[in-house]
């Protein structure tokens, strides 16, 4: 069943448009990953789903119901978690707190400190070092972890590649396994275009707010990404 | 051995200067707001306390059992209905809502008390002293406040360290749009830090009127004491509103031991001296949200 | 004033930097006689109301510098009241005391208030936000516990000023009246001026992003410190101005926070970040002073009341209700970009852009 759809939304910054009357649907237990250069609106279609943004037309529906306007601390009980750009990992708390306020939704499910901790050894390991004192690596696969903290039905990730070293983004994406193995959805936002095509059942790219491609990895060239990719 | 004994005082209505602080640190340190009408909120609780006391004969001890948790509503009130939305405005919106609220609080207050310096009723406990030694005395009320603020310090440390409320102020104190994402309405958060801050408010505002005479304005001053025990102490700890609670009161009373008018002005030229020369504090938080 | 750039399009058309408005050079016209109206005060007006609109023009003073203050430079002080207390001693010390012509000692008293509070700024600058605004109070109650120590001020009984005394009242309230119009003409044209200038674009800078602005050469704390001094000296002609309207002061009436809420209020309710918004404060506030002066101090809360409604409902103030928001400006001190593509239009002049230094952090 489609759990998230994007219908013709509309989202402003102020007078500036970002997105383009943009539709977008995804299936329960799929990964979809969303592509596209800086600028292309990517980051601000994961905001509006995640309530941060609202649209200024156009709806956004998860699991048949029309949340375009509900305030983001309402999405996640209802369970949507967004694990934002650039982390957001809280500074002052240790990573353990970090995780306990992720799970202040209380949804029930498979994820909880013990399990998150076996499928992210890496913050295990950090799970008393403060906010501020994690790498970026570390950041990443923390804030990863306290968005599934809330068991959340869809893992919103955005550009979870940015800043940082190819062998550590290799190593986190290796545990998206783990994740879409418990029948999470998830939408990938990523400028790292090889990494996402890996793990995605179908991709779409964006430029300048508006879709540009889409399909399945298999079904599209190297060539046709590229042309999309940069608009030529 | 006067002078030891004046330290020793001073030491003593630290913890007092402390209690009063610790509201001003809190709404600060998860809200940015500078609550420039924390003065006044403790006058009004200790004209609440008066009320209880003196007019309708309630023992101190459950007047403030009264006292301190009308004052968190208070609090909460407050922050749903005027400081959430000057949040919202941003800029110096707080601030100067604060101001205002202070001006028009202080003036209502007057209207209905007048300006006559009112005292709350503790019998004897007011005077009673233990002596130590031969030229030093410990007021009973004196330490009894101390206990108090050490006590209420200590519990808003083991509240915002251990309970999930609690970590979910140090949160929204880092990052107030990330909170909501995750799932946390960080506008009830607030009103429920307010309720906290007033509620010791509440407490070290009885403590004031059990301990001096008050009046409206006297709010004025303590708003400063408070202000300077934070800064002494540095921004971020509680326990560094301690330590500076307890500079400023042993430099008051040291002032007011060389001359009784003095008292204010060394503990206000020590607060600027601190500011000229350490101007982080004396036990500055390490991690800067 | 204004700097020609030549467009891609062609090149015969030019691009124009404009200063004025049409409403400056009408808000001129009204200006000009209503000054010289005011001037012939003394002869209009009986000397009651004479001294009633002298605690007026300092009401405008104190309001006008602290939106320099505040507004403009971001500074919430809540101590102004240490200058203000500086000017009326320095005022009555150097009339009575020292010997000086009272109406040189204006000027004079402006001046040590201005130097005294550049080593003050230095100690205020350590803090910022709600924590300035305290730590300039403190320092304020700091200036009158001194002041009450020092025998040759009045310690705490304060000081009268006597050396008028030898001029007929008639004539002693006029030159007064007339001392504090030229204060309060010359406080409003140098906050303009200052505000006109480059600093007072730096400031719009320093408001977005402080750190931006310094790595483009705005010099951040020396532009705070200047407008800092300035303003120190501007309440300080209004402490003089009320010195000269009360002849006695005390530390507890000429250093009193009550100083800072009139400000503040006054600010908020005129309209905060215009030259214009405190003026129209200013007289709002003394009219609601004088109207509700029945009530007693109930005046205060319910003029509190309404600076906190104005906060959060009408943050321009009322000026900025009446303005349309910025559309009318007596005062311009922004640069609007007027293009010659205007041939083309009926209008006359069209506007490509418009920046302002009006404003402070946008509440909106």
């Amino acid at each position: 069943m489609t759990l998230l759809s994007l219908s013709d939304v509309d989202v402003h910054y102020g007078d500036f448009q970002a997105i383009y009357g943009l539709n977008l649907h995804i299936e329960e237990g799929e990964t979809l990953a969303v592509i596209g250069a800086n600028g292309a609106g990517k980051s601000t279609m994961l905001k509006t789903i995640a309530g941060l943004l609202t649209p200024t037309s156009g709806t956004v529906t998860f699991d048949g119901a029309d949340i375009s306007q509900m305030a983001p601390h309402k999405r996640v009980p209802i369970g949507i978690a967004l694990t934002p750009e650039g982390r957001k990992i809280f500074r002052s708390l240790s990573v353990e707190e970090n995780l306990k306020v992720g799970a202040h939704a209380k949804r029930p499910g498979p994820w909880n400190l013990t399990t998150v901790y076996e499928a992210f050894p890496l913050v295990a390991d950090r799970k008393d070092r403060l906010g501020v004192n994690l790498s970026g690596g570390e950041q990443q696969a923390a804030a990863i972890a306290r968005a599934l903290m809330s068991n959340p039905r869809l893992l919103l990730l955005d550009e979870v590649s940015l800043g940082l070293a190819p062998v550590v983004v290799e190593q986190i994406y290796a545990a998206l396994p783990a994740i879409t193995s418990q029948g999470t959805t998830v939408l990938v936002v990523e400028q790292d275009v090889n990494q996402s095509m890996k793990v995605a059942d179908r991709v779409q790219c964006l430029l300048e707010g508006r879709t540009v491609l889409e399909g399945a990895p298999s079904s599209l060239s190297r060539d046709e990404i590229a042309a999309a990719y940069f608009g030529i | 051995m006067q002078w030891l004994n004046a330290v020793v005082q001073g030491v003593l209505l630290g913890g007092l200067y402390a209690l009063l602080a610790a509201g001003l640190s809190l709404m600060f340190g998860v809200m940015r707001i500078v609550n420039l009408a924390h003065g006044v909120l403790a006058m009004l609780a200790a004209y609440l306390g008066f009320v209880f006391v003196n007019n309708m004969g309630v023992p101190w001890y459950l007047a403030i059992l009264i006292v301190v948790p009308i004052m968190a509503l208070v609090g909460y009130v407050l922050q749903w209905g005027l400081f959430n939305r000057a949040l919202n405005k941003g800029g110096l919106a707080p601030l100067l809502v604060a101001f205002g609220l202070a001006v028009v609080l202080t003036q209502l207050l007057q209207e209905i008390f007048t300006a006559d310096n009112r005292r709350i009723q503790i019998g004897s406990l007011a005077t009673d002293s233990i002596q130590v030694t031969d030229a030093i005395y410990l007021g009973v009320f004196p330490v009894l406040t101390f206990i108090v603020a050490v006590v209420v310090i200590a519990g808003v440390q083991v509240f915002l360290n251990s309970t999930p409320l609690g970590r979910a102020m140090r949160a929204a104190s880092d990052d107030p749009d990330t909170v909501k994402l995750m799932g946390i309405d960080n506008r009830q958060v607030y009103a429920l830090s307010t309720a906290l801050a007033l509620a010791t408010v509440g407490l070290a505002g009885m403590f004031i009127g059990m301990k001096t005479q008050f009046s409206p304005t006297y709010g004025d001053l303590v708003l400063i004491f408070a202000f300077e025990a934070v800064i002494i102490g540095g921004l971020g700890s509680l326990w560094g509103t301690l330590a500076g609670g307890i500079v400023l009161g042993v430099a008051q009373t040291l002032g007011s031991q060389v001359n009784p008018s003095y008292g204010l002005l060394v503990g206000n030229l020590v607060f600027l001296a601190i500011l000229a020369f350490r101007p982080q504090g004396l036990f500055p938080k390490a991690v800067t949200t | 004033m204004s700097t020609t750039m030549s467009t891609e399009a062609s090149e015969n058309q030019h691009v124009k930097v404009k200063r004025a408005t049409k409403s400056s050079l009408g808000g001129l016209g009204i200006a000009i006689p209503v000054l010289l109206i005011m001037a012939a005060g003394p002869y209009i007006v009986d000397r009651g109301l004479q001294q009633q609109l002298v605690t007026l023009f300092a009401l405008i003073v104190m309001a006008t510098m602290w939106n320099l203050l505040a507004g403009y430079g971001g500074m919430v002080s809540v101590g102004q009241q240490a200058y203000i207390g500086i000017g009326a001693y320095g005022l009555i010390y150097l009339a009575e005391t020292i010997g000086i012509d009272p109406f040189l000692a204006v000027p004079a008293a402006i001046v040590i208030a201005g130097l005294l509070s550049i080593p003050i700024s230095f100690l205020a600058f350590r803090l910022v936000g709600g924590y300035f605004a305290i730590g300039t109070w403190v320092i304020a109650e700091v200036v009158k516990q001194i002041t009450m120590q020092v025998d040759a001020l009045g310690a705490g009984s304060g000081m009268s000023l006597t050396v008028l005394n030898e001029l007929s009242p008639g004539r002693r309230i006029a030159y007064v009246y007339w001392l504090s119009l030229v204060g309060v003409v010359l406080a409003v044209l140098v906050t303009y001026l200052v505000m006109r200038s480059r600093l007072g674009l730096g400031f719009t800078a320093i408001r977005d992003d402080s750190v931006a602005a310094s790595s483009l050469g705005v010099r951040v704390t020396r532009s705070k410190r200047i407008v800092f001094v300035i303003s120190a000296m501007g309440a300080a002609l209004a402490g003089s101005m009320i010195a000269l309207n009360t002849l006695r002061i005390t530390p507890e009436s000429i250093y009193s926070v009550n100083f800072a809420a009139f400000m503040i209020f006054m600010v908020v309710i005129g309209g905060i970040g215009t030259i214009e918004g405190p003026i129209v404060g200013a007289i709002v506030f003394f009219g609601l002073q004088q109207w509700l002066s029945d009530l007693g101090t109930w005046y205060l809360v319910i003029i509190g009341v309404l600076a906190i409604v104005i906060t959060l409902f009408l943050p321009r103030g009322i000026w900025g209700l009446i303005s349309g928001n910025g559309r009318i400006r007596l005062f311009p001190v922004g640069y609007r970009l007027v293009s010659p593509l205007s041939a083309l239009s009926l209008t006359g002049t069209k506007e490509l852009n418009t920046t302002s230094t009006e404003g402070v952090s946008r509440p909106d």
